[in-house]
């Protein structure tokens, strides 16, 4: 029987989550021969052409290309897991979403006290993904069957919630491995 | 003795004192009624609700509601546990919840209710708000953002400090913690010291140059769920 696969993506997050995924450390061997990796940055796979058991989402949706990606994920994968806290509610970047977004780009561009822009333009390329009003929380955009919490949630908690999928048993995680912070 | 008011909490008998709450009464028998709102020494106040229990078949607030003899209260049931959750998870999408830089996560009394009801996420969308910080105070700071309006700042400062440094403004979600004075906490009498700093379950009041003073694994929820003091005094006890 071929091996369940599983993608990965970042959205609006740091890679700090994918960086806990790898935390497992040797149990990335026995993980490997549970799963396949499919889309994801960890093997720089750029497109779906299988169906996956698990997606997993790192970030919230900041931009028009991030829903894009989380619509792509929510097609192609039977089970999506937003994995940390910016997944779950926008995390650090959702700071702006109290501040107009013009005033967050001129901020950036135009009046940031270490700014050096003499041309005074804010980027507006097509090729750049158009920033979104706010950042929204991945299950705002799409439905999301699974929440693990933590900046970064802890690599036990990502191996947990995983083994118990793929092993099919519920996602039972124990008070110490559900924390936000 | 006449002095006791015999009831039930989930089936097990419990003697209170007259004049004590269902929440006091309770506690003393080593049952952890959830609670945010409710802190020892301060006067009940009822707003949060997170202490709802059934009594004889109505919902009331433990922290409120006095003893009474025969009466028959529900605590621990799964859909008392599942609406105290929902009313946790509104507070978290009402205001701006940012545990991973705060500096009371892993001694935040909202946040350990969150783990102690197994909450994953909130399951409602986030709002948002805009709320100010206020940092004016040379010791103390005020993050608006946090506040979950549970009022035990304001009641410690006039029932246990004699002071009466904050008040309520404002209406729905419009309502928020305000400074007795024209715009700043600089303004008012409060010390560092006062039982208003320390009352605040969540990290909306703070004392500056305090950081992240215990690291991770040893702050007071890392480990055991909020409440379990109060629980092991009955597997102690009796
Ligand atoms: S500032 Fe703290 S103590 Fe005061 S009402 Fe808000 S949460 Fe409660
Ligand atoms: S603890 Fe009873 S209403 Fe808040």
């Amino acid at each position: 029987m071929a091996k369940p696969k599983v993608a990965t993506t970042s959205l609006c997050g740091c890679f700090g989550c994918h960086m806990s995924l790898l935390d497992i450390d040797d149990r990335i061997l026995k993980l490997v021969e549970l799963i396949e990796f499919h889309k994801s940055p960890i093997n720089d796979i750029k497109k779906f052409t299988a169906r996956c058991a698990i997606g997993l989402i790192e970030g919230g949706c900041c931009n028009d290309e991030n829903v894009h990606v989380l619509q792509d994920f929510r097609k192609n994968c039977d089970i999506l897991i937003s994995v940390g806290d910016c997944a779950i509610m926008g995390g650090i970047p959702a700071m702006r979403n109290t501040i107009p977004l013009k005033e967050c780009l001129e901020e950036a561009y135009l009046n940031g006290p270490t700014v050096y822009n003499p041309s005074g333009q804010i980027p507006n390329d097509p090729e750049i993904p158009l920033l979104l009003k706010q950042v929204y929380p991945c299950n705002e955009v799409v439905k999301i069957d699974y929440h693990l919490p933590g900046c970064p949630p802890p690599a036990d908690t990502i191996w947990e919630a995983l083994v118990a999928l793929l092993t099919d048993k519920p996602v039972d995680l124990p008070y110490e491995l559900i924390k936000y912070d | 003795m006449s002095n006791t008011i015999t009831f039930m909490i989930d089936g097990v008998e419990i003697e209170g004192k007259p004049g004590q709450t269902i929440m006091q009464a309770a506690d003393e028998a080593g049952i952890y009624i959830p609670r945010l709102c409710a802190f020892k020494g301060l006067s009940p106040y009822g707003a949060c609700r997170v202490c709802t229990v059934m009594v004889n078949g109505r919902p009331q607030a433990a922290c409120t509601q006095p003893v009474a003899p025969g009466t028959v209260v529900e605590n621990d049931t799964e859909r008392l546990q599942h609406l105290r959750g929902n009313i946790v998870e509104m507070m978290f999408v009402e205001g701006n919840h940012y545990c991973m830089f705060c500096e009371k996560s892993g001694n935040c009394e909202l946040q350990a209710m969150a783990y102690r009801f197994g909450i994953a996420a909130p399951k409602y969308p986030y709002l948002f708000p805009e709320r100010d910080v206020d940092a004016s105070h040379p010791d103390i700071l005020i993050d608006r953002n946090r506040c979950i309006l549970c009022g035990r700042c304001i009641r410690a400062s006039s029932d246990l400090d004699g002071k009466n440094v904050f008040q309520f403004v404002g209406r729905g979600k419009d309502k928020q913690i305000a400074v007795n004075a024209e715009a700043r906490l600089a303004d008012t009498d409060i010390d560092v010291t006062d039982q208003a700093v320390s009352s605040c379950p969540v990290g909306a009041i703070l004392k500056k140059r305090v950081g992240y003073a215990v690291p991770i694994g040893e702050r007071l929820y890392d480990h055991k769920p909020i409440g379990s003091d109060i629980e092991a005094a009955r597997t102690a006890g009796s």
